[in-house]
């Protein structure tokens, strides 16, 4: 946890100036544009317009890598199941048993491509947009559906407690599992059974603690005059401004685009 | 309001759920505004229910308590807009990721406009010593200083009535300089209780409220609980460090180390003179 909350990098580019509504509003049109585009020159339309994107960005390429991590195994997966098992198009190549056809690479290329996008279009909101930004934009947008008995406010503010009590969990996590390392318990070696059931004297401690902390929080924050979302007022300003509504509106021609062509 | 007191006590009851005997039994005190009360006391005796109990976080089994004229179990938000409460361990209270976002916590439960909120939680945290700290993550701070952000987020509200529930005892001894000193400011300017194991903390406090196995066993100035060996005992108390080498010396109680310092040079010179 050394870099801090969540995944943010901080930066004076357009995406960071730009209000998390609008950002949030965004992700969510490229990602279903992602979805929606079945030619290759509407998936290219969206591909280009991401790329770019990170690029606008200004955040090193390496943050990005971080985020494809994670996902790297699914993708290739994906793309190894795709090219072994699709029958389509004409074979590329015979080995045995397996054969190759040309379709199935260029479905699991474009489905893996696919994927990789997603995941940089959702990175692309958490690493320009801080977490408090990024929970009011969301409190904000979800605030119509109040009406609708939708705990909006209570969402986001579970959110921001999650972003604050990570890094102390994950603090706490640290000193238990050196506790534990002390008297002899092995975290890093053995089978996948053997580092699980390492793992449970850890998660043990760890719950019963987190549920303490659960209880003192909440004294605290009812000692702060604290009583859910009614009456309550926000630190933290958002502006929709013009330069808002221009990278919104763009986007959604992108998607538009990317679905139309 | 001008006339109620600080905070009217009396007969105060509470039990745990289950609990054999009870956390508070029949304790009765007042505070009057601008008064400096110290709690102290073993453990489980009492002192953190009785904080509880002040701004309704506990209701009372029986007996009453008045906070500023106001009963904090009917009427908890009013209350909590007139008393800021300090915890022990300050990061279990701080609610956000950033400490600016967490000093004005409180102002936001309470509806405080937006230009109004930005004043109050700069000049909290000038009044705290953080200033150049609002965009910190809290998580990196050091204890001393997340308590600080604590205390700079009760400042905010602008409490009359400041209840401090232990807030040095996990803090290393510089945390607990730091906190101990700002807290020092407002001695005089709004009423304090302040719960603590360690006694040289309340060398400037008016009274000292010693509880014990729930009850109120003595409700006496500092002084007085110092020098009374029996009672410091009875209550598994340890007299300040600064008491125990002037008694050990046999020179007269000083408040500071420099003062003690003081004392035994001029009896040494004296001494050495004579």
């Amino acid at each position: 946890m050394g870099r801090g909350i969540g995944q943010f990098y901080p930066g004076m580019s357009p995406l960071h100036a730009l209000d998390p509504r609008a950002k949030i509003l965004a992700s969510v049109g490229l990602v279903a544009a992602l979805f929606l585009v079945g030619s290759f020159h509407g998936f290219l339309l969206v591909a280009v317009v991401v790329l770019s994107l990170l690029i606008v960005s200004r955040v090193p390429a390496a943050a990005f890598l971080r985020f494809l991590k994670p996902v790297s195994f699914i993708v290739a997966l994906t793309f190894l199941f795709q090219a072994l098992f699709s029958r389509e198009g004409n074979i590329l190549f015979e080995w045995g048993w397996l054969s190759v056809y040309e379709g199935g690479v260029s479905n699991g290329a474009f489905l893996a491509a696919r994927i990789l996008l997603l995941v940089l279009s959702a990175a692309l909101l958490t690493a320009t947009t801080p977490p408090v930004a990024l929970t009011d934009g969301i409190e904000d947008l979800l605030s119509p559906l109040k009406k609708l008995r939708f705990p909006s406010h209570e969402v986001a503010m579970m959110m921001t407690i999650a972003l604050r009590f990570i890094p102390t969990l994950d603090e706490e996590a640290q000193k238990i599992m050196r506790a534990q390392a002390a008297r002899g318990a092995e975290f890093s070696e053995g089978g996948l059974i053997k580092r699980v059931k390492a793992i449970i004297p850890i998660l043990v401690p760890l719950t019963v603690g987190a549920f303490c902390r659960a209880d003192e929080l909440a004294d605290a924050m009812e000692s702060r005059g604290y009583r859910g979302g009614e009456g309550r007022t926000r630190y933290r300003e958002l502006k929709f401004r013009l330069r808002d509504g221009v990278a919104l509106l763009f986007v959604v021609l992108v998607a538009v685009g990317g679905a139309v062509l | 309001m001008a006339d109620h007191p600080s905070i009217l006590c009396e007969n105060l009851t509470y039990s745990y759920p289950g609990a054999e005997s009870p956390a508070l039994s029949e304790v009765s005190f007042e505070a009057r505004s601008g008064e400096y009360i110290g709690v102290v006391g073993p453990n489980g005796g009492g002192k953190s229910t009785l904080v509880r109990t002040l701004n309704g976080l506990l209701k009372p089994e029986s007996g009453e308590v008045r906070v500023f004229g106001l009963d904090p179990a009917t009427e908890p938000f009013e209350v909590r807009k007139r008393v800021g409460m300090l915890f022990q361990n300050p990061d279990n209270g701080l609610v956000s990721p950033f400490v600016e976002d967490d000093v004005a916590f409180g102002l936001e439960n309470l509806g405080v406009e937006r230009e109004e909120m930005r004043g109050r939680v700069h000049a909290a945290m000038l009044s705290v010593g953080l200033e150049g700290f609002e965009r910190r993550e809290t998580h990196t701070l050091s204890g001393g200083e997340k308590q600080r952000v604590a205390l700079a987020g009760l400042l905010a509200v602008e409490p009359d009535l400041l209840v401090l529930d232990e807030p040095t005892s996990m803090l290393d001894a510089a945390g607990r300089r730091e906190v101990l000193e700002r807290l020092d400011h407002f001695r005089g300017k709004k009423t304090i209780l302040h719960a603590t194991h360690h006694l040289e903390e309340l060398f400037e406090a008016d009274r000292i409220l010693v509880l014990k196995d729930g009850e109120l066993a003595a409700d006496i100035p500092p002084e007085r609980l110092f020098s009374d060996g029996d009672l410091m005992r009875e209550n598994r108390l340890v007299p300040p460090t600064l008491l125990r080498l002037a008694e050990a010396l046999g020179v007269p109680p000083r408040r500071t180390a420099d003062e003690l310092a003081a004392e035994i040079l001029k009896r040494v010179r004296a001494r050495s003179s004579g």
